[in-house]
C-alpha cells in the first residue's frame, strides 16, 4: 500500500497536475478572501469557503481522472495486479495519495480563520467546520472519482463523465423542479426507479427469473403502499433526489450547526465508492 | 513447481484458453510457443494471477493463485507483453517502487536491486527517465523488475520483441543465466529463440496444448517418414534398377537433367530406417557416381507450422494423434536412433 502511495503522490508532483491543481484552489478561494473578508471586512471565512465550494468540487476530475484509467490503458496494472499486495490496498495506497493532494490546499486554507483574528471579531469553530466539511465532501467526491476512473481507459472520458456528474449534483436543486412532485407522479417514478435497479442487476448476475421476481415483489409493495397510504408519496422523489448532492448540507455548517449526520453521510459516501471500486476492478480482472 | 489444471478463459462467446492443463517441472526453462492469438498471453496472464481464470486453477508451490494469491505470487515475477513501466519515473525509482510492491525487505531491497541492474546490464541508465530510454532499454528494465528478488519462477511473455539482433541475444543470455537455477517460462512465436533457449516446448493453439516436449524430441515426434535426396551420375532405368535392390524404399520421385545431366532422387523410407549407407554401398559396388545425397529432417519450424495450422477441430485431432504417438514413442524409445542431418560426398 506504502508503495502505491508514494508512487502516485510523486507522480502528482511529477507530471504538475499536482500543482496545477493546488494553485487554482488556493489562488481562487484566495481571490474570494481578500475581496469578502479582507476588503469587505466580513468576519466569516466559512461563507465565503461554501460560496466557493463548488468549484473546488468541479476541479476535483483533474485529481482522479488518470488515477486508475491511466493504469489501464498504459497496461502498468499488471505489475499492481500481479504483486501480492492486495486489490483492496492497492485502491487505498492511490485514494490516499489523492487525498494527500487535496489536503494540501485544505491546509493552506487553515489560515484564512487565523487571519482574520488578527483584525477583530471571528468564529473560529462555524469556520473550521466549515473546512473540514468541504474536506469531507472533497474526499467522497474523489472516491467517486476514482470509481468512475476504474471504470474506463481513458482519463479524458473518466473526467468528462465525473465533471457531468458533479455538475448535475451541483445543479439538483433546480432540475428537481422539473419533476412532477404529485402522488401519482412520484409513485410512477419509484416504478421506474424499481425497472431500472431490476436492469441493472440482470445486467450483473445474468439472472433475468431473478430480475424479474425481484422487480415484480417491489412493484406490488409499492402499488399496495400507494393504495392504503398514497399521502406517503407527496413529493417524495423531489424531496429524495434533494438530499443526494452532498454539498446540500454543507449551508448547516456556515450556519452554526455541526451537522453529524452530515458529516456520516459524507463519510459512508466516500466509504461506498471505495468499495466500489475494488469491486469493478475485481469484476474486470474475473469476467 | 507449477500446476495448471484444466484452465479455461472464455471472453463472452469466445475461448480464448480451452481446458489447459500442463506442469512446470523447477529448474527448467520452457517456451511457450504459439501463432498470434493462441492464447499464450491470456495463460501466462492467469498463472500470475492478473487476471481470473473461468474455469481451473493454478498451483503455484501447492498454492492456489485463485485461494492463495499472496503466497502463490510471492514466488513469481512477471514480464508481461507489454513492460509495465511508468514513463515518469527514472530507472532507478522505477526498481525501488517494484522491490517494494513485491514486500522485498527494506534492508534487502538495495541489494536485489544492485542484483537485477548488474544482471540485465542497466547500471548506465539508472538516473534517466524511462520514457526516454530506448525500446532494448524498456525491455530491460522490465526484465529488471520481473527478475527482483529472484523469484524462483519467472514468467516472461515475449521479452526479445521489436529488439536489434545484439539486444535479443543478449537478453537469451540473460534467461539463459536465469534457467540454471530458477524456472523461466517464456513465450514467443519465433522458433529460433525457443529452440536456442529453452529445455522443453509447449506448442499452443486454439487455446489447446498440441505437443509438449524437447526442441529434438518435437522434431523426432513428427517425422512420420524421413526423406532423403540423392544426386546420381545415371539415368533413370538404371538407377531404378539399383534401387529395387534395396527393400526398405518406399515412394521415390525422380526429376532428370538436374544439373549438368544428374538425375535427382527423392527417396521416401520408413522412419527410423537409415538406408544411406547401403545406398553408399550400392552405388559404389555398380561404379555409379554419387555425386550428393542428405537427408531431409523436419525442422521446428515444420512440426510448427503443422501443428498450428488448421482450424481448432484439426488440432484437436492433432493432439489426439500426437498422444497416441507419444505413447508408443516412449514404449519403443531404446529402438530409436538419433539422425543427424549428414551430407555425404562421393567423387
Amino acid at each position: 500500500m506504502n508503495a502505491v502511495y508514494k508512487r502516485d503522490l510523486k507522480s502528482y508532483f511529477n507530471s504538475m497536475i499536482g500543482c496545477l491543481y493546488i494553485a487554482f484552489i488556493v489562488a481562487l478561494v484566495g481571490i474570494y478572501f481578500s475581496f469578502y473578508n479582507m476588503k469587505s471586512g466580513y468576519p466569516y471565512f466559512g461563507d465565503v469557503l461554501n460560496s466557493v465550494a463548488y468549484i473546488v468540487f468541479l476541479a476535483l476530475p483533474m485529481l482522479t481522472m488518470r488515477s486508475f484509467s491511466e493504469e489501464i490503458k498504459s497496461k502498468t496494472d499488471q505489475i499492481l495486479y500481479t504483486s501480492k499486495v492486495p486489490v483492496g490496498k492497492i485502491v487505498i495506497g492511490k485514494y490516499l495519495s489523492m487525498v494527500t493532494v487535496f489536503t494540501i490546499p485544505i491546509l493552506i486554507l487553515c489560515f484564512c480563520p487565523l487571519i482574520i483574528s488578527a483584525f477583530g471579531s471571528h468564529d473560529f469553530r462555524t469556520d473550521y467546520s466549515c473546512i473540514l466539511a468541504v474536506f469531507l465532501i472533497g474526499c467522497a467526491y474523489i472516491a467517486m472519482g476514482m470509481f468512475i476512473s476504474s471504470l474506463t481507459e481513458s482519463p479524458i472520458i473518466a473526467a468528462v463523465i465525473t465533471f457531468a456528474v458533479l455538475l448535475v449534483l451541483q445543479l439538483m436543486t433546480g432540475l428537481t423542479s422539473f419533476i412532477p412532485s404529485s402522488e401519482i407522479g412520484s409513485f410512477i417514478g419509484c416504478l421506474i426507479a424499481v425497472i431500472v435497479a431490476g436492469l441493472i442487476y440482470y445486467s450483473l448476475a445474468k439472472n433475468g427469473f431473478m430480475a424479474a421476481v425481484l422487480v415484480v415483489i417491489a412493484g406490488i409493495a409499492l402499488t399496495v403502499v400507494y393504495i392504503v397510504k398514497s399521502s406517503l408519496f407527496a413529493n417524495l422523489l423531489p424531496t429524495f433526489l434533494n438530499k443526494i448532492p452532498l454539498t446540500q448540507s454543507l449551508n448547516n455548517f456556515s450556519l452554526k450547526t455541526f451537522d453529524v449526520t452530515a458529516i456520516i453521510y459524507y463519510v459512508s459516501v466516500g466509504c461506498m465508492f471505495i468499495f466500489l471500486t475494488v469491486q469493478s476492478i475485481q469484476k474486470k480482472r474475473y469476467s | 513447481m507449477i500446476e495448471v489444471k484444466n484452465l479455461v478463459k472464455k471472453y463472452g462467446n469466445h475461448t480464448a484458453v480451452d481446458n489447459l492443463s500442463f506442469t512446470v517441472e523447477s529448474g527448467k526453462i520452457y517456451g511457450f510457443l504459439g501463432p498470434n492469438g493462441a492464447g499464450k498471453s491470456t495463460t501466462m496472464n492467469i498463472m500470475t494471477g492478473y487476471i481470473g481464470a473461468t474455469e481451473g486453477d493454478v498451483l503455484i508451490d501447492g498454492h492456489s493463485i485463485s485461494n492463495e494469491p499472496e503466497e502463490a505470487k510471492k514466488h513469481i515475477g512477471y514480464l508481461p507483453e507489454i513492460p509495465p513501466l511508468y514513463m515518469d519515473m527514472k530507472v532507478l525509482e522505477y526498481l525501488k517502487f517494484a522491490a517494494e510492491l513485491k514486500g522485498i525487505k527494506k534492508g534487502k531491497r538495495a541489494k536485489a536491486i544492485e542484483e537485477a541492474m548488474n544482471l540485465t546490464k542497466l547500471n548506465d541508465v539508472s538516473g534517466r527517465l524511462i520514457k526516454n530510454l530506448s525500446k532494448g532499454y524498456k525491455q530491460r528494465v522490465g526484465l529488471a523488475q520481473a527478475v527482483l528478488g529472484l523469484p524462483d519462477i519467472i514468467i516472461l511473455d515475449e521479452p526479445t520483441v521489436g529488439l536489434d539482433p545484439k539486444q535479443i541475444i543478449e537478453i537469451r543470455d540473460v534467461i539463459k543465466k536465469l534457467g540454471k537455477k530458477h524456472t523461466v517460462i517464456l513465450s514467443s512465436h519465433i522458433l529460433q529463440e525457443v529452440s536456442a533457449v529453452c529445455d522443453e516446448v509447449m506448442i499452443i493453439s486454439h487455446g489447446q496444448m498440441v505437443a509438449c516436449d524437447t526442441p529434438d524430441n518435437l522434431e523426432k515426434i513428427m517425422e512420420d517418414t524421413s526423406k532423403i535426396t540423392i544426386k546420381v551420375k545415371a539415368d533413370k532405368n538404371t538407377i531404378e534398377r539399383l534401387l529395387n535392390q534395396i527393400p526398405d524404399i518406399g515412394n521415390t520421385e525422380y526429376r532428370e537433367n538436374a544439373e549438368g545431366g544428374l538425375t535427382e532422387v527423392t527417396i521416401t523410407t520408413k522412419v527410423n530406417v537409415d538406408v544411406r549407407e547401403k545406398l553408399f554401398h550400392l552405388f559404389a559396388d555398380n561404379d555409379v557416381a554419387l555425386i550428393e545425397m542428405y537427408s531431409f529432417k523436419m525442422s521446428l519450424e515444420d512440426v510448427f507450422l503443422k501443428l498450428t495450422s488448421g482450424s481448432k477441430k484439426e488440432v484437436g485431432k492433432v493432439m489426439k494423434a500426437n498422444r497416441q504417438k507419444n505413447i508408443e514413442e516412449t514404449s519403443d524409445d531404446d529402438s530409436k536412433n538419433d539422425e543427424e542431418v549428414e551430407t555425404e560426398d562421393e567423387q
